[in-house]
């Protein structure tokens, strides 16, 4: 097991490796010079001169990519040229609230969509099965920015149920201090349960709309792989011994269904976890992909770089994770990989 | 049971709610965030925007005009060469952080930008502003008379100089507070201004708290704080909803609804500025002037700015905007009239049209709100006089590269004021010394009689014979006519109707210091 670990750490590091070459270059593909686009119409040559001197982008590639790669051995991000704050600073201030966000829609997606996945698998052929597979279909099939702002119209605007964007109401924020930035922990630490409530209700709107495309996805995959397993013998075996339907899907056939959707999961949550832009963007959620658009669409070299290799990082984390997970729940694999 | 926990959660805030006395926020939804807060590196609007409400000036503009009143200095005058100007400051303003304001935090303020060799010169990235107005070179020094009177002497003399120092890039801070941040004044601010700063949650929102004894009077608000909300749309659901008070750039498409709702205002103002579209005249046939008049005849202005503008432009006739002093009134309008087009292309030897290329901005700005639909119009009216357009729109870095140094045959680009004097204008968008690219002048007009002219008007003081110089620098721009001139957009904020106070400043933000709220 534990070599099993330093291997995948071990390629977890040349991965990454690449993706810095990737970022590196990427960013200096793409058009538009980057002192250019700070200083806009205004732009003339000594302040572009003075500017890309500051940026470091008067040295050849190679020199920038060398430095690049040494500051990144001293895990050094480098500082954003734009709001001159420290990239490692910056990714630890806006991962939190995609994180909160990211958890609180899988919690969503998980929960409803194991249970929607078992109804319609224990009713296969019936009313309930079709209509879960149709809110499925158009849960997978729908717009989330469209989605996002219906939800808005709908329970903020006409029903007024809750608030409209943001994460907190902004004069309850003022007795909050942000120690974590995750919400929900910095109303606790506060011992402030309006704010924390408060925070609650902000949040289920996005999670919700972030949440619809994994719940939709996961409940297909619960249904399909449990019926896969609903025709194995063992189960008819266990009907035999007279079980109830609760106990043989519950006990018997569930965990066992569990696998792929576990696969779903891990890679629903570190896509979301990447930054999920458009809901974001929607609901004013100050997270770490509308962060990262900012930088790239400033061509801010050292944001963007960073916020790239963090994601891959954590991507590559969460799938580790997931195939950690495998073990725990089949311990087949827990042998194969004694074997290696 | 869950349930329940949360039910009782939601019980709670309501109570403890209502046990609060609020204090009277004012809270202004925008776009986007700021950048920074250190005025002197700023450059974008929305840091700016903040700025100006932290920080003052030595000098500001009125309320409601773009003439010039005593700020941070009371009085100043300027020697008969209008080589030295002596400020006298105010001798009762304190810092936020409680020290006071006196001539060493302007020689602080400025000399930080200005010497090369300030110990605080390397600290927080370049000046923007400073070098891009021209002042690095203007200003010659800045030193200090007493303890409230400054002296800043030009290496020339230099019209437009008391109004460049409305710029908020040039607001005095507190050099106590940037000794002990250092790089991280941008993100712990500390001015004179009617609001101090108190905290900021990146890309959430910035607050600043009424500063009590401001020396202007006290702000009418406790609170004001900039919510950052990027979709327009929602913002202005907040905004009906009473999260907010005011809101920036909504929707066009939502102006009628917004037009309709009975809790809403629609504050409007002139913009400062104006968009063009710039003819090469390095290359043909542009360097033709009949060729140059007849797409101004050919182009059906009034209609386009109608409808891309939604009611939020007015045609140009001139490279000023209306509200800027020295403006022409009398200039007459190239009228729309394809016949005539079509009769002075052909007395230029083009009676069968040409190809050209024609750039469109790829991304909105404040002059231009939809560059690509405004090409496909001024596309559409070409062709009716036979001048087939390619349209080209590379992503906004590469555009301005390019059009800076004249791949383009025609180009549309704006400008948006630093300060109210034409100079800031003429001088940068058609001079013959901003034709060297990367140029300001991407119609690369050439005129020396222009360039002598805007000379002449800079360094002069008297604004009298300014104005005159400026009128006959428009009458050049009508008879040469580099550009078309396409539009002057104006500037809304929308407000809920308790606001009291909100006016837009012709040039910029200035407005929030004296913002109220009625009680409902």
């Amino acid at each position: 097991m534990t070599a099993y670990l330093i291997q995948r750490l071990l390629s977890m590091l040349l991965s990454l490796l690449g993706v810095s070459i990737l970022v590196f270059w990427m960013v200096h593909l793409i058009p538009g010079d980057p002192a250019l686009m700070i200083l806009g119409e205004r732009a003339n040559e000594a302040a572009l001169q003075e500017l890309r001197q500051q940026m470091g982008l008067d040295q050849p590639k190679a020199v920038q990519y060398a430095r690049f790669l040494s500051d990144l051995s001293r895990l050094d991000l480098g500082r954003s040229f734009r709001t001159k704050g420290l990239v490692a600073e910056e990714i630890g201030r806006h991962f939190p609230p995609t994180a909160e966000l990211t958890l609180a829609a899988m919690l969503f997606a998980i929960v409803f969509g194991i249970l929607a996945g078992v109804i319609s698998a224990i009713n296969r052929g019936g009313f309930w099965d079709f209509a879960t597979m149709f809110g499925a279909l158009a849960g997978v099939s729908i717009p989330i920015f469209w989605l996002g702002l219906m939800l808005i119209l709908l329970f903020a605007h006409q029903l007024d149920l809750f608030p409209v964007s943001g994460r907190l109401d902004a004069l309850l924020d003022l007795e909050i201090e942000r120690r974590t930035n995750f919400m929900l922990l910095d109303t606790l630490l506060a011992g402030n349960l309006a704010a924390f409530a408060d925070a609650v209700w902000h949040l289920i709107l996005p999670a919700v709309t972030l949440g619809t495309v994994p719940l939709a996805i996961i409940t297909r995959m619960t249904r399909s792989s449990l019926l896969e397993v609903l025709n194995q013998q063992y189960i008819t075996t266990a009907y035999a011994k007279g079980l109830s339907q609760w106990i043989v899907v519950g006990k018997h056939a569930l965990k066992n269904s569990l696998i792929p959707v576990i696969t779903v999961i891990g890679l629903e949550f570190g896509y979301l976890l990447g930054g999920a832009i458009l809901t974001e963007h929607i609901f004013s959620w100050p997270g770490i992909g509308s962060w990262l658009l900012k930088a790239v669409e400033a061509r801010d070299i050292r944001p963007i770089q960073g916020g790239v290799l963090f994601i891959a990082a954590l991507f590559m984390s969460v799938n580790l994770i997931v195939d950690l997970l495998y073990a725990y729940i089949d311990p087949r694999i827990r042998i194969q990989s004694a074997a290696v | 049971m869950k349930r329940l926990a949360f039910l009782t959660l939601l019980l709670l805030t309501f109570t403890i709610g209502i046990s609060h006395a609020k204090p009277r926020a004012f809270i202004f939804g925008r776009g986007g965030d700021s950048v920074g807060l250190d005025p002197a590196h700023e450059e974008d609007g929305e840091s700016f925007k903040v700025c100006e409400s932290i920080y003052d000036t030595l000098v500001q503009y009125q309320d409601d005009s773009t003439e010039i009143e005593p700020a941070l200095a009371e009085s100043w005058e300027t020697s008969a060469d209008g080589l030295t100007w002596t400020f006298h400051l105010r001798r009762d303003v304190d810092f936020h952080d409680g020290t006071s304001f006196d001539a060493n935090a302007v020689l602080f303020s400025l000399n930080r930008q200005h010497d090369a060799n300030h110990p605080f010169h390397q600290v927080g990235g370049p000046y923007i502003y400073w070098t891009d107005t021209g002042l690095a070179e203007t200003v010659d020094q800045i030193s200090r008379i007493d303890d409230y009177t400054i002296q800043i002497t030009l290496t020339r003399p230099y019209a437009p100089f008391i109004y460049a120092l409305t710029i908020p890039a040039f607001a005095i801070v507190s050099p106590t507070a940037l000794k002990k941040s250092g790089e991280d004044f941008t993100n712990r601010p500390v001015g004179t201004g009617p609001f101090s700063f108190v905290r900021w949650d990146r890309n959430e929102k910035i607050v600043l708290k009424a500063n009590k004894d401001y020396w202007g009077g006290a702000p009418g608000v406790d609170l004001l704080i900039f919510r950052a909300i990027p979709e327009n749309s929602v913002r202005l659901i907040e905004l009906q909803n009473g999260s907010i008070q005011a809101m920036e750039f909504p929707n066009p498409d939502d102006l009628p609804l917004i037009r309709q709702d009975p809790d809403l205002n629609i504050i409007e103002q002139a913009g400062m500025n104006v968009g063009y579209l710039a003819m090469n005249m390095d290359k043909q046939p542009f360097g033709n002037h009949k060729v140059r008049q007849a797409i101004n005849h050919a182009i059906n202005k009034n209609q386009i700015v109608e409808q891309l503008y939604q009611g939020l432009g007015i045609p140009a006739k001139n490279p000023i905007p209306p509200n800027m002093w020295s403006y022409d009134q009398t200039t007459e309008a190239y009228t729309y009239d394809p016949g005539l087009a079509k009769q002075l292309l052909s007395q230029a030897g083009y009676a069968n049209g040409f190809k050209v290329t024609l750039w469109a901005l790829p991304v909105p700005r404040p002059y231009i709100p939809n560059g690509r639909m405004l090409a496909e119009a001024i596309q559409s009216d070409l062709k009716q006089v036979g001048i087939q357009t390619e349209v080209v729109s590379p992503e906004w870095g590469t555009y301005l590269e390019k059009t800076k140094n004249g791949e383009h045959d025609m180009a549309m680009l704006g400008w948006s004021a630093d300060f109210a004097d034409p100079d800031n204008f003429l001088y940068y968008l058609l001079s013959k010394s901003s034709a060297k690219k990367p140029a300001g002048n991407i119609a690369f007009y050439r005129s020396d009689a222009m360039q002598s002219i805007l000379d002449q008007a800079r360094t002069e003081t008297d604004t009298t014979i300014r104005t005159q110089l400026y009128r006959q620098a428009q009458a050049l721009f009508q008879k040469d006519v580099p550009w078309v001139p396409l539009a002057h957009a104006k500037q809304i904020v929308i407000a809920r109707k308790n606001v009291r106070d909100l006016t837009l400043h012709p040039t910029s933000f200035k407005y929030l210091r004296h913002v109220k709220i009625k009680a409902d």
